[in-house]
């Protein structure tokens, strides 16, 4: 008696959670649906299916592809978020290290005002930020890569510092005893002990400065578009003239590869969230 | 090392050191600052603009920290029970929080618009429409990942606390109230944490969302800031004055919130 009443709310529980589940897949479901769809048959009807008549084909992949310069835009915030991340991984790591080991007034008072940033809102710093990179032509898609290791510092060496600390010093002083000179020390012990929440810092760093909006567009402005700032563009600049169909590509087209790398390295991403957040 | 620190000094500490300077300056562009002490700050205070950001920024905060916190904890606890498909449901939960600002901000235009339109009307009719759209978004790209710091607090919980909860009789509710929100207490601040930062900082969902309409109602802080700054000539000084309270508001909610972690880690 107890058990079957135990199931029923169980399996009630399952009707709910579809339900809800499918709820959250919906929205994501009309923009890929929509981006078959005409331009003229979105915007106002965007919950119908695409039929006989509205359905476009790659009509507007090719079309939105080709007006908006989308192709370079995605090129672009690739090279971008593939770099930064591997620069932030690694020099993140060293300076970590470095702050940890050195036990000074001056790697305390680093580690303190890395912390800070954090809780330092962009609209804060994002007008002088602008004018030093202008002023040290850094505005271009490699200097950035350099913006965001200065942006994503803090988050990162505050991660990493957490987990150096449990990375024994017997291990260390062993490496140096054998002849390691700090480089090989550094990149032979505590880099590879470093790897798994490495990882983890690069996943959150490669979901921020893939969606990242407002840097790129203040520091590279509407030249070298990233895929978010091209969008925004796209819906922006038109002056009503927009093209519907066009955009919901753009849209497929940005979320399409961060869901794939979603599926892929769930479990890193999962992880990552929860280290981030205890940490944080 | 030294790259991280250069990098680190110029793009943050010496732009996070001339905006407070700045703040205290009249300019068009930074080198022709002219110092002018707190009028920057007097006439933020008396913006308009800015105060009706304020509240309705304060406002959208508290409505999603609650309702986003709630059906995050709802969740977890649902796909901590013995249900099928654990796995898959997380994995589609989690998932629009992969999804940037800015097409969030124009997925949810693309629908709300498109349920408005059955009324005539667009989500720029009504501030109301704004800020609830900008609610439901928030929680549709939150809850995920709520839930996923939840459910990692619940199976943290040990389960023997449970078993002689049961065995002293107490009910489901009970239960709950008394054995696991309390030993879930650090998942609920860093959760409140969250989710109050990030929307209180709002800025890429409002830009695409609303960007403000109708008439600058919905425009949040951080949008309100970056309208001064930019859509203002002979403003910027007043924008980074507010640029300046906001980090002050934020510092203040994170130091808050420190402050009360701690207490209660000494306690536990």
């Amino acid at each position: 008696m107890e058990l079957s009443r135990k199931k029923r709310l169980s399996s009630l529980l399952f009707v709910v959670l579809v339900l809800l589940a499918a709820l959250f897949l919906v929205p994501i479901l009309i923009v890929f649906l929509n981006s078959f769809k005409t331009k003229f048959s979105i915007m106002g009807s965007p919950f119908k299916l695409p039929t006989k008549e509205t359905f476009a084909g790659f009509e507007n992949y090719v079309s939105g592809v080709k007006s908006a310069g989308i192709a370079g835009a995605f090129g672009r915030s690739l090279f971008i978020t593939v770099l930064s991340v591997l620069v932030l991984a690694l020099l993140t790591s060293m300076t970590a290290w470095y702050l940890v080991r050195v036990k000074s007034a001056v790697s305390r008072l680093l580690y303190n005002t890395f912390l800070f940033s954090m809780i330092v809102p962009f609209q804060m710093v994002m007008y002088t930020m602008t004018f030093v990179v202008t002023k040290l032509k850094f505005n271009n898609p490699v200097g950035i890569i350099f913006v965001y290791l200065g942006f994503g510092a803090g988050l990162s060496v505050f991660m990493l510092s957490g987990f150096v600390k449990s990375i024994p010093l017997e291990l260390e002083e062993a490496a140096e005893i054998d002849g390691c000179n700090p480089v090989q020390k550094f990149f032979m012990i505590v880099f590879p002990i470093l790897k798994p929440t490495a990882i983890t810092v690069t996943i959150l760093n490669a979901m921020w400065i893939w969606n990242d909006y407002l840097l790129p567009y203040l520091i590279l402005g509407t030249g070298n578009k990233t895929l978010p700032v091209a969008i925004q563009i796209a819906m922006q600049g038109a002056y009503g003239a927009v093209n519907w169909g066009g955009f919901m590509a753009m849209l497929v087209l940005a979320i399409l590869p961060i869901i794939v790398f979603y599926l892929f390295c769930q479990r890193y991403i999962i992880e990552g969230v929860i280290a981030g957040a205890v940490k944080g | 090392m030294l790259p991280t620190l250069a990098a680190f000094a110029a793009f943050f500490i010496v732009p996070f050191i001339m905006g407070i300077y700045l703040s205290f300056n009249k300019f068009t562009t930074v080198s022709n600052a002219e110092w002018i002490g707190f009028g920057n700050y007097a006439k933020a205070f008396s913006n308009s603009d800015f105060l009706r950001a304020l509240g309705f920024t304060s406002l959208f905060t508290v409505v999603s920290v609650i309702t986003v916190n709630l059906f995050a904890f709802l969740l977890a606890l649902a796909l901590t029970s013995a249900v099928r498909g654990k796995n898959v449901f997380r994995t589609i939960f989690f998932m629009p929080n992969l999804i940037g600002g800015i097409v969030l901000g124009y997925i949810w235009n693309l629908i709300i618009n498109g349920v408005l339109a059955n009324f005539g009307v667009d989500i720029s009719y009504s501030a109301k429409y704004g800020f609830w759209g900008l609610v439901v978004l928030t929680n549709w790209q939150l809850i995920g990942y709520m839930m996923v710091i939840y459910i990692a607090g619940l199976q943290n919980i040990p389960r023997d606390l449970h078993e002689a909860a049961e065995i002293d009789g107490a009910t489901r509710f009970q239960t709950l109230k008394n054995v696991t929100v309390p030993m879930l207490m650090s998942s609920i601040t860093i959760c409140t944490f969250l989710t109050l930062t990030n929307s209180f900082k709002l800025f890429d969902q409002n830009l695409a969302l609303t960007a403000g309409a109708p008439a600058r109602k919905t425009a949040m802080l951080a949008l309100d800031i970056y309208n001064t700054f930019y859509g203002r000539a002979g403003w910027q000084g007043v924008g980074q004055a507010k640029a300046v309270i906001f980090f002050l508001i934020v510092a203040l909610i994170a130091f808050a919130q420190l402050k009360i972690t701690s207490s209660r880690e000494v306690e536990s």
